[in-house]
């Protein structure tokens, strides 16, 4: 059998059978792989930031603003070359790991304030203009379209499904009489999404283990191409 | 029917079960035919309206979790700007993603210089490599790209590179391409740089996020989107390719049913315990 | 002073982070962007804490004899060589293809990420059979879109199912729609619908959420003590 001669492929393999293995029960090759995948990944993620980021967007600029080599000097400030001011975010970025200690912990919530009102800024505004906006934008459409019985259809059938389903999360009166029907409507319009989202999930998690077997065979075993 | 013996059926026969229908096809396959659909077509067709020669900006948001839905997506995404001598500007949003994302992009870079055609990193395509910080990335790109990616994945300073003379800010791009694997991925940059820096785009999204972006194909947000490994191969077969995706559909197909059986069956069991235990 | 300027701090950057969406003046767009700068900084430093902290517990793990103390030294083995090899054997250029870095990132990392993640396919079988109960109207409607999009999504769907409708009660225009165009329509008509609301809904709690954030009503970021 014409099988890889690449170490790196036999390792790979080796480890996927040990993660395979799982199924039928949990054992120390399992174990050992779980945990190895644990410390590289913690490894690797390290490396990674400190390279592609704190190198990258950091030190490599502070150094080329104090060690003389841009005009004007380390102070003259521009948008998106802040040169001597980065000190900041990096100050920021050491002060965080002060929560590794109980004592010292308070301090690391000034870098937090900092993320969590970047993000809150963000999010509010990218929330409000690419999901509230366009999506009521959106579904503003004409529900009879003259000489077009289906799409008539499909935008009432929408439009009710839109109503309802909104309705059910509204939940300041009690879901009796109308609103109660409405509601009931509604819910069976978003059990529709969750079998869809069910079914896509599926097809999701059976593509990974295609992936998988795909590997085995072809990359490690040679038998498909 | 005696259903009662499935009752304490042990989950390993099941498992045993599927693995030997993802694998039977795998290593005996039929071929059976795909029907491309609506959102695969428009995908494609967005791609191919992009000015000749234009560069795109390819968002790779996944890690090799993904990988047999996202890679294949991408081969065939940056073989089609490809042919059209776009420049794809790949850049990934995940930790765990970049250095597969840069494996997937030499990988194809390399089918086209097999073929005689002279594409040079850095001067026909590039990898601006990982950042971290998500939304911050995205909003920050929108003054500068290489504001944001001042090295890219082989430390090199982007500002000097050809590829990136022209390329100030999004306006610089005719269209993203979002292939993403969850968060960060398509939501963001649409609510982001879509709606914000009003850039075209398209998304190849994995299976369990596909449902989720469909409201956005259809207010328009998204010019078009692959939804999972079927996506992929509605894609390949669009390209005329026939790829790892295409290559899966036997797979998973028997899978689904397998699953829509264990449903059907389980609920059966289940009926007739019942029913015993009524009479 | 501990929690009154953290707060301060949200609540100036979040308001400037708003109006640098609506205000294009570079009085307003410069400090947006040094922030958004200084927040990809920040939460890079943030991974690296969080490497230092498994690293941490993992040791006193070790120290302390824990049950499973020999993988933790297999953990914290694989840790230290990663990060041996990307600070000192590869350097600023460990991503580039042939380096140490990246076998270790291939051969390890990728490998056993995807794997990790294929077992799942296992246990959505499984979780199928033993716990997916059809007992009211609901329940039978999410197994029904959920069959119709298992089974129109894949080509075996009509090829299979074909034969079976063409000889049941069915009325004709359903028995020559393919499974396929009933899975589009599902996917585009009722499952929009819901998903749209859905998404409205989360977008006008997101917004509360983050004006609350802002405006220091939210404080659970802050964390327990003084």
């Amino acid at each position: 059998m014409n099988v890889s001669h690449d170490l790196g492929t036999w390792v790979a393999a080796f480890l996927t059978l040990c993660i395979l293995s799982f199924v039928y029960k949990d054992n120390p090759f399992y174990k050992f792989a779980e945990y190895l995948f644990v410390g590289v990944s913690a490894g690797y993620f390290i490396v990674l930031n400190y390279w592609t980021v704190i190198y990258s967007n950091l030190l490599d600029p502070l150094r080329t603003a104090f060690g003389g080599h841009v005009e004007g000097g380390p102070f003259r400030i521009e948008q998106g070359d802040y040169r001597a001011l980065l000190v900041i975010p990096g100050l920021l970025g050491v002060l965080l790991f002060t929560r590794l200690s109980r004592r010292t912990a308070w301090v690391s919530r000034w870098a937090l304030a900092v993320i969590i009102g970047v993000y809150a800024g963000l999010k509010t505004t990218g929330f409000a203009q690419g999901d509230l906006v366009a999506q009521v934008q959106a579904s503003l459409q004409p529900l009879w379209v003259p000489g077009h019985l289906w799409t008539s259809v499909n935008a009432i059938v929408f439009t009710v499904g839109l109503l309802t389903s909104l309705l059910y999360f509204f939940y300041s009166r009690e879901h009796k009489g109308g609103l109660g029907l409405a509601t009931r409507v509604g819910v069976l319009f978003l059990m529709v999404s969750f079998g869809a989202a069910y079914g896509y999930t599926v097809m999701s998690r059976v593509s990974l283990l295609i992936g998988r077997f795909q590997f085995l065979f072809s990359d490690w075993l040679h038998l498909i191409r | 029917m005696n259903l009662s013996a499935l009752e304490s059926l042990d989950r390993r026969w099941i498992f045993l079960g599927m693995a030997l229908l993802v694998a039977g096809p795998l290593l005996f396959p039929v071929g059976l035919p795909l029907e491309v659909s609506k959102p695969t077509q428009e995908y494609y067709d967005a791609i191919a309206a992009v000015p000749d020669g234009s560069p795109v900006l390819v968002a790779c948001d996944y890690d090799p979790g993904n990988r047999p839905e996202m890679v294949p997506m991408t081969k065939t995404t940056l073989r089609q700007l490809f042919d059209k001598h776009c420049k794809p500007i790949v850049l990934c949003l995940w930790n765990g993603g970049p250095g597969l994302v840069d494996q997937t992009l030499e990988e194809v870079a390399d089918e086209y210089r097999a073929r005689g055609v002279d594409l040079v990193s850095g001067r026909d395509y590039e990898n601006l490599g990982f950042k971290s910080g998500n939304e911050a990335v995205m909003v920050l790109m929108g003054q500068g790209i290489t504001n944001a990616f001042p090295r890219d994945q082989r430390d090199r300073e982007t500002r000097t590179l050809p590829v990136m003379k022209g390329i100030r800010d999004y306006s610089s791009f005719p269209l993203l391409v979002s292939v993403s694997g969850g968060y960060p991925g398509t939501k963001e940059w649409v609510q982001q740089v879509n709606s914000r820096f009003h850039l075209p785009m398209v998304s190849a999204a994995t299976a369990v996020s596909a449902p989720d972006y469909y409201p956005y194909l259809q207010s328009g947000q998204l010019r078009g989107m692959l939804g999972g490994m079927a996506g992929a191969a509605e894609y390949e077969k669009l390209m005329h390719e026939k790829g790892p995706a295409t290559r899966g559909m036997d797979a998973q197909s028997l899978a689904h049913f397998f699953v829509a059986a264990c449903i059907l069956l389980g609920n059966a069991v289940q009926w007739s315990r019942g029913k015993r235990g009524r009479a | 002073m501990k929690r009154e300027i953290p707060l301060f701090l949200t609540a100036v950057i979040g308001a400037v982070m708003i109006l640098g969406f609506f205000v294009p003046h570079p009085w307003v767009s410069v400090p947006t962007d040094f922030l958004q700068q200084s927040a990809v900084i920040v939460v890079a430093f943030g991974y690296v804490l969080g490497g230092a902290n498994v690293l941490r517990v993992n040791l006193e793990g070790i120290a302390k004899r824990d049950r499973d103390w020999p993988y933790r030294v297999v953990l914290i083995a694989g840790m230290l060589v990663t990060m041996a090899v990307g600070f000192f054997v590869d350097g600023p250029r460990f991503q580039a293809p042939g380096t140490p870095s990246i076998w270790i990132y291939n051969n390890l990392f990728a490998t056993m990420n995807a794997t990790l993640y294929a077992l799942l396919a296992f246990f959505i079988a499984s979780a199928a059979f033993r716990a997916f109960r059809i007992r009211t109207l609901e329940a039978g409607l999410l197994a029904a879109a959920a069959l119709i999009v298992m089974l129109g999504r894949v080509p075996l769907g009509d090829f299979l199912l074909r034969p079976l409708t063409d000889h049941a009660g069915l009325p004709e225009w359903l028995r020559t729609t393919p499974l396929g165009a009933i899975q589009d329509w599902v996917m585009n008509v009722p499952q929009n619908a819901a998903k749209r609301a859905i998404l409205i809904g989360a977008a006008m709690g997101v917004m509360a959420t983050g004006l609350r954030v802002i405006l220091g009503i939210e404080r659970t970021y802050l964390g327990g003590g003084d």
